[in-house]
């Protein structure tokens, strides 16, 4: 059980080191990442629950991890794309400006 | 009850046909294929709720259960995942059906252009399908990861819409809604581990029976609100939604006011008042009722300063949307049960106004996506002439403006009426005085649009040739937004259609 509180308390600080980043951080890719690290910790915490008395461990939390990457990949293509936008669009209007 | 209107294909309908619509729209050619398509399948979907309604007013009160369900591919819960109907839920479907079909047909003409960017139009309606099937899957869903599955569809698919006016500021606005969503949606997925760790359960309804006032709990609650309150943009984490909802193309701004930060305010109502109510305080409750509050003054206040159309009426949402979270504190002491689900007077109260706001606010924002069609800008200041160029868009916006300040006969003024007679039952006469100076500000922000609208060009001769309209709209875009208008004052004189719908679980 003391391994189990572990995760726990490794989960809930990975998730509470990318919720400061992604206030804190001032750069856009830096709070993408950070973005990430907290779902890095929810993950963390429902693999870890995954651990049953008996040693099966439970299948439908694995398939909820796996939810959740798929949507976070999309979330962050979706962040880096946005931002990578952005960021030709404000080179070019600063080449329009001079 | 013959086959068609059998529950079981109904339910998984109204997610599988928006996704068909959404593959089909990717691989049609041509923008007036993919809006064929559109509109005949928001007309399916239509009909689709039409026959559910009938289902759940005719037999759905007798039977024993007071959520329909249906178990997706015959597993059920535990494992499996199960679609669940009740007469809030069946309502909400209704208005999404009911909204999709004229925000489809207006974005037929919306993004038809001769010489636009072809790609623009032929991403947007995927997206746009994909965003029903989010919101759809959302309102069925009895199952509270599944739930936050179609949260992330309807943030990702609603972040793209936004940005797809391709500009630099509508970027910028949709990177920053991607983010809180993101946040939002991950603070819920903590609690789903957290409550699934010590449950054992994801379903709905299992939840409400077995959920105990423990600590778990309480952090589950708390994350689920911060993340869902981030997400319906409750003063004071609304600052992405003016942006957001001011930059996005009119259908777009018009669906994101009217439904998809309700979808997050829903699920609020479902947790706080049925599946961990429980654990939800009374010091819980009047918290959100006090930032209800906060919204309805800081969104007025902030609606009057906008110097922008779509600004203003996007911090107008951020005030209506205080009046929903009203109901938390109401339901403390108008003798609803607490964990019988959501039903009740205060909850039918709002279930009325969220429907009122969604006609009214899709309304002005359709108006104000024709207005600067035709006028190029949307610029509060220099609207002189309205009036005269465009009387049926105005006339629209004024009928939607009244509903929102809450006049009669309009759905605006019977939701308002209700809310105030509810938290007189409760004895709560303070949020009498809010409801009151609330609808006060509404006609301020309003009438300051009306006020220049009518004023004449010739009065104002200073003003450029190139302030005034340029393009024509087909008629059907001030139609559609009419439309919307008539359906506040419709339902203004119906309202006991929305509320029996409502109450259709009360009889079980």
């Amino acid at each position: 059980m003391s391994q189990d509180l572990l995760y726990i308390i490794a989960s809930i600080g990975l998730f509470g080191i990318g919720l400061y980043g992604l206030i804190v951080a001032p750069h856009i890719i830096r709070k993408i990442l950070a973005i990430n690290i907290m779902s890095i910790g929810v993950f963390m915490l429902l693999v870890a629950s995954a651990s049953t008395v008996n040693g099966t461990p439970d299948p439908v939390l694995h398939a909820m991890v796996l939810t959740g990457i798929v949507v976070a990949i999309a979330g962050t293509a979706l962040a880096l794309f946005l931002a990578g936008k952005i960021h030709t669009l404000g080179q070019a209007s600063d080449k329009d400006g001079h | 009850m013959d086959s068609l209107l059998n529950v079981d294909i109904l339910l998984p309908m109204l997610v599988g046909l928006p996704l068909i619509a959404a593959i089909l729209t990717t691989l049609a050619k041509g923008h007036g294929l993919r809006a064929s398509i559109s509109i005949a399948v928001a007309l399916i979907q239509l009909i689709i709720v039409v026959a559910l309604l009938s289902w759940l007013s005719n037999g759905g009160t007798s039977l024993e259960a007071q959520h329909q369900r249906y178990s997706l591919g015959g597993w059920g819960a535990p494992l499996g995942i199960d679609l669940t109907i009740d007469g809030f839920s069946a309502l909400m479907l209704a208005l999404t059906a009911t909204l999709t079909l004229v925000l489809t047909v207006y974005s037929r003409y919306y993004f038809f252009e001769p010489h636009a960017q072809l790609d623009k139009t032929a991403r947007f309606w995927p997206l746009w399908w994909l965003l029903i099937v989010g919101i759809n899957g959302l309102f069925l869903s009895g199952d509270i990861f599944n739930i936050y599955v179609t949260l992330e569809i309807i943030g990702l698919a609603a972040v793209a819409l936004v940005a797809l006016d391709g500009s630099r500021a509508a970027l910028t606005a949709a990177l920053r809604y991607l983010l809180v969503g993101l946040l939002g949606s991950l603070c819920y997925l903590l609690a789903v581990a957290l409550l699934y760790r010590t449950y054992g359960t994801l379903d709905l309804a299992q939840l409400s029976v077995i959920a105990e006032p423990t600590a778990i709990t309480w952090a589950a609650l708390a994350l689920i609100t911060t993340g869902l309150l981030l997400k319906t943009a409750l003063v004071p984490l609304h600052f992405w939604l003016p942006l957001a909802h001011g930059s996005a193309p009119a259908p777009v701004s018009a669906i994101l006011s009217a439904l998809v930060v309700k979808t997050s305010f829903y699920l609020l109502a479902r947790f706080w008042l049925d599946a961990l109510a429980p654990a939800s305080t009374d010091y819980g409750l009047i918290m959100l009722g006090i930032l209800g509050a906060a919204a309805i003054f800081w969104g007025s206040i902030q609606a009057l300063r906008a110097t922008r159309l779509k600004l203003m009426v996007a911090y107008s949402t951020v005030a209506q949307l205080g009046y929903l979270f009203l109901l938390f504190p109401l339901v403390l002491s108008t003798g609803d049960t607490r964990d019988a689900g959501l039903t009740g007077p205060a909850v039918s109260a709002i279930a009325y106004f969220i429907v009122a706001h969604a006609c009214a606010k899709a309304a002005m924002f359709l108006v104000a996506g024709n207005i600067m069609r035709t006028f190029g800008h949307d610029d509060i200041a220099r609207l002189h002439g309205l009036a005269k160029y465009m009387p049926l868009s105005l006339f629209t916006f004024a009928i939607a403006g009244a509903s929102l300040i809450g006049l009669p006969p309009s759905a605006g003024f019977i939701s308002k009426w209700l809310l105030l007679n509810v938290a007189i039952d409760a004895a709560q006469w303070w949020w009498v005085i809010i409801i009151l100076s609330g609808g006060l500000m509404a006609a301020m922000y309003v009438f300051r649009v009306l006020n220049i609208a009518f004023i004449s060009v010739d009065e104002k001769a200073q003003i450029e040739p190139k302030h005034l309209p340029t393009n024509k709209l087909p008629t059907i875009m001030p139609l559609c937004a009419f439309f919307l208008a008539m359906l506040t004052i419709a339902l203004g004189f119906n309202a006991e259609l929305i509320l029996d719908l409502v109450t259709i679980g009360d009889d079980v």
